[in-house]
């Protein structure tokens, strides 16, 4: 009786944003007068982040500090239409409403401060520290605030903007499935190492190491914090959940927490995530998103490493102790596979 | 822990930027990590009823009868529902994008169609109450054979889950019990292959779980209006649902949400919401109804099964030449969302490669189970498991390393995808190439070369000829198995690409200069020089108004029809109904 170690890997590519399109999102941006952005929206935050992605994706737009902005989601009587917070649509669909919005609100920012100055707008840059100047003359220069001042109270200008991003919808083909499902698709490999025990027939998750392009990476923390609670669901999927065991058998439902299995603390894995940036051609800043995504090579990379480490195939989730058993059994023992690779390079 | 290697794809970036890509703290930080935030249920109510569900005890049963009476008396109830109570008392929620036709009752009227299925509501003045008049309600129920495995249901004779689609399985183009996917001749290369390999996976169905439950808090404000706390994953998308299903015009309805405790898909169904505003109309008092997590663990419409056969052509040298994927969502008794994850399914086949000839067959099947619906990675995460654990017996078949094997069979930029849409933009190569070598997993120097910028297109950006078939026409299973009926010509397209879409990002990565137009901004107006000797501004607009524009010709007036409250969104292809 012995535990053996195996290694198993995957590889998956994903679409951003509802298929086939038609899915739109807008965002409406506008100053108080001391040059305070509020960005309004009707996306829905579930902890993934949405209101900070927005929140960056404005201010670099705007071109003002990120403590300037602050995101209002979601009230129907103040935010406009979004289609909403699933299908890893939030950073690409309302990412690039945020910037047509704040884009605009930027173009009469700097008409504001092109009046005061008595220059050419076009001639004006921003330094994301709450300035603009001209160009190449920094000395030439009036602040974020002044400008809202002086378009509020002098010039009655309304430093505001609005956007919409929208993919036109698709029609599909009947006969061949033809269509266009998706513009943006983010990529993982994962490698998944496993001790699994030939007595109990239990799977320990001793490591993972993956790779995942996400197009531009908007926060990086957010990107981590994303990727390795995905990775624990997948664990999760892979070996411990489900509310029908016996599926298709609807009996034996859990009904809470106690009934309901899920890896705890001392079943989560090390983790190394490196995070490629390949900018997607109609991303907010090339972004994709990682949301769904980070659950979906977990669950095969567990599998094909359990067959590595003790020959068993499992084909049907989740991988249990009893079904690895009967493996072993109907094999009639262990029979691990090839040593793939030496100890992983990081720590 | 996560590393950044910025020096891939690095001539395709601009990274001089100012705080995109900064690791900053989120701006509702401190509010969670100091328990400050408000959620969906931190809002006190003077007044409050609580709203608690009578669910169907069976699987799949008709009622006989429903007697309210002994609730309707009982201590603190204040008002009982039933489905004739509801305005709109069908529905499926892509209606909202003319997809699909109403199928789901909000609370049950002729017959259950799985266990949990909401038949009574009870709105009481504590929770207790409402949960003591819930076992005064009397429903008699003739019990009807159920069944539960999705194969089983697409037979012939299999008892009707869902009269509105009486052979268990979604619509397609009002032509199709399925939906297919066509390219080149799979048939054909599957004789010409060295190995042909089938196997049969299973995906189970998995429990959302979030922290916070389902639920709603729904109070009557000033002007017939109704202000709503909401838990939505789409905030419109609940409303509009919600303005449906209750009958008034979406203007009527204040939704608040988007601080969420967990979602994962579990919250966009609106299990709550219609039931919660409509028990808010009918008494004047505010409402709350929020699932309990036994409710929410049972009823709470998890992620579906799906069963996938996968079938492969394989060649000695590692080549995938065929691969054919036929495959069951396993709906419950009503559609919610499955109907789009088959489509979703279909674009994903057959995975991150290049494969020439490719086919499937995506089936949603109704069952007596609780109905299924979105769940991170829909109708991905279950085909990716089970592509996956398949390229891995590939590999061994081919005796081939399952990394090399990998990007050997990787789809690069060019490559025509089986939908018949060029990949661009692909990374599959550099992620597998990335993970190994930080795994320690050796590879060879050609496979470490491989780029996902060469080696695709020419060749394999063609379209095949193809086989069309006829197989799996509605209403008739004795087609499921018909022979091709024509064959479609090398580098047929049927579908528009895509128009641009309506604004395109910032490409080069940098704040737009303002000489660019500006997306839909207004015509430029000259303000009148500021002149407080003129007139002080408080007394004179800035703006004048602009030259009258010529009077737009007024469309003739639209036929009268019964529209609900509902916004429509879109149109969807040839499944349109009303």
């Amino acid at each position: 009786m012995a535990r053996h170690e195996g290694r198993g890997m995957a590889s998956v590519n994903y679409p951003i944003g509802m298929n086939l399109g038609g899915d739109p999102s807008q965002a409406l941006i506008h100053s108080n007068p001391e040059g305070k952005f509020t960005v309004a929206l009707s996306a829905i935050d579930l902890g993934q982040g949405m209101k900070q992605v927005s929140r960056q994706i404005a201010a670099e737009t705007l071109g003002v500090p990120i403590e300037d902005v602050f995101v209002d989601t979601a009230d129907s009587d103040t935010g406009p239409h979004d289609m909403g917070s699933f299908a890893s649509r939030g950073t690409h669909r309302m990412g690039n409403a945020v910037i047509a919005a704040a884009r605009e609100a930027r173009g009469v920012l700097l008409d504001a401060a092109a009046e005061e100055l008595e220059v050419n707008a076009a001639d004006l840059v921003t330094d994301g520290r709450g300035n603009i100047h001209v160009r190449g003359a920094p000395s030439k220069t009036i602040t974020v605030k002044a400008t809202a001042q002086a378009a509020q109270f002098k010039q009655g200008k309304t430093i505001a903007g609005r956007g919409i991003f929208l993919i036109p919808l698709s029609a599909v083909d009947a006969e061949t499935g033809e269509m266009n499902p998706n513009t943006a698709f983010a990529h993982a490999a994962l490698v998944a190492d496993v001790s699994v025990d030939d007595e109990t027939g239990e799977v320990e998750v001793l490591r993972m190491t993956s790779a995942y392009e996400l197009g531009r990476v908007i926060n990086p923390r957010m990107v981590e914090q994303q990727l390795v609670g995905g990775a624990w669901m997948g664990i999760s999927h892979a070996l411990y959940e489900t509310p029908e065991p016996y599926y298709p058998n609807p009996d034996h439902g859990p009904r809470d927490f106690n009934e309901y299995l899920m890896p705890g603390p001392g079943d989560v894995a090390p983790y190394h995530v490196t995070v490629l940036e390949r900018p997607a051609p109609d991303g907010p800043f090339g972004g994709k998103g990682p949301g769904e995504m980070c659950a979906n090579p977990v669950l095969p990379a567990i599998a094909n490493a359990v067959y590595n480490a003790v020959g068993v195939r499992v084909d049907e989730l989740p991988i249990t102790p009893e079904k690895i058993l009967r493996g072993i059994r109907a094999n009639g023992g262990v029979k691990p596979g090839p040593r793939r690779g030496g100890p992983v390079n990081w720590r | 822990m996560l590393e950044m290697r910025k020096e891939i794809f690095a001539d395709e970036r601009d990274d001089n930027l100012n705080v995109v890509g900064k690791g900053v703290q989120r701006q509702d930080m401190p509010g969670h990590v100091t328990a400050r935030t408000r959620f969906f249920d931190d809002h006190a109510f003077d007044g409050l009823l609580h709203l608690k569900l009578v669910r169907s005890p069976h699987h799949h049963a008709r009622i006989r009868s429903i007697d309210v009476s002994a609730a309707e008396r009982a201590p603190g109830v204040k008002r009982v529902l039933r489905g004739a109570d509801v305005p709109v008392n069908k529905n499926t929620l892509l209606s909202l994008i003319n997809f699909g036709k109403d199928d789901e009752p909000t609370l049950a009227v002729d017959k259950v169609r799985y266990k949990g299925e909401p038949v009574v509501a009870i709105l009481a003045d504590s929770e207790a109450e409402a949960l003591a008049a819930r076992k005064l309600v009397r429903v008699e129920y003739d019990l009807l054979p159920t069944v539960f495995d999705v194969e089983e249901a697409l037979k012939p004779g299999a008892p009707v889950v869902n009269e509105t689609y009486p052979g268990n399985y979604f619509e397609y183009h009002q032509r199709f019990d399925h939906q297919k996917l066509r390219f080149g001749d799979v048939e054909a290369a599957f004789a010409r292959a060295d190995h042909v390999i089938e196997h049969r996976y299973q995906m189970s169905p998995i429990e959302h779980a979030p922290t916070e439950t389902n639920g709603t808090i729904a109070a009557p404000d000033q002007n017939g209006r109704y202000l709503v706390h909401s838990c939505a994953q789409g905030l419109f998308f609940s409303l509009d649902t919600t303005a449906k299903i209750v009958n008034v015009p979406s203007n009527q309805l204040h939704f608040v949400g988007g601080t969420v405790g967990g979602g994962f898909g579990g919250k966009v169904d609106s299990l709550t919401e219609p039931l919660t505003v409509l028990g808010a109309m009918l008494t004047g008092r505010p409402v709350r109804y929020v699932l309990d997590r036994e409710e929410e663990m049972l009823y709470g419409s998890p992620r579906g099964a799906e069963r996938i056969y996968v079938k492969d052509g394989l060649m000695r040298d590692g080549r995938i030449v065929a691969r054919y994927i036929r495959s069951y969502f396993d709906a419950g008794a009503y559609t919610r969302l499955s109907s789009y994850a088959a489509i979703k399914c279909t674009a994903h086949v057959p995975g991150p490669y290049s494969i020439p000839n490719v086919a499937s067959d995506i089936y949603v099947a109704y069952t007596n189970r609780c109905p299924s619906t979105a769940m991170r990675g829909f109708g991905v995460t279950a085909v990716d498991f089970a592509l996956e654990c398949q390229m891995d017996r590939l590999a061994e078949a081919a005796n081939m390393d399952p990394v090399e094997f990998r990007i050997l069979n990787a789809y690069r930029d060019g490559d025509m995808k089986p939908h018949r849409r060029v990949a661009k933009n692909t990374a599959l190569v550099e992620c597998v190439q990335v993970a190994a070598e930080k795994a320690n997993w050796p590879i060879s120097e050609q496979a470490r070369r491989a780029s996902s910028l060469t080696g695709g297109g020419g060749e394999r950006a063609q379209i095949p000829a193809t086989p069309l078939d006829e197989r799996g026409q509605i209403g008739r299973p004795d087609t499921r198995n018909g022979p091709a009926t024509q064959t479609l010509p090398a580098g047929t397209t049927r579908i528009p690409l895509s128009k641009q879409p309506v604004f395109e990002g910032a490409r080069d990565g940098k704040p737009a200069p303002v000489q660019v137009p500006r997306y839909e901004a207004p015509p430029r107006q000259n303000p009148p020089p500021y002149d407080p000797a003129i007139a002080p501004p408080s007394l004179q607009p800035a703006y004048q108004p602009a030259a009258s524009a010529p009077p737009l010709p007024i469309p003739p007036a639209a036929p009268a029809q019964p529209q609900h409250g509902a916004v429509r969104f879109s149109s969807v292809f040839g499944t349109r109904r009303r």
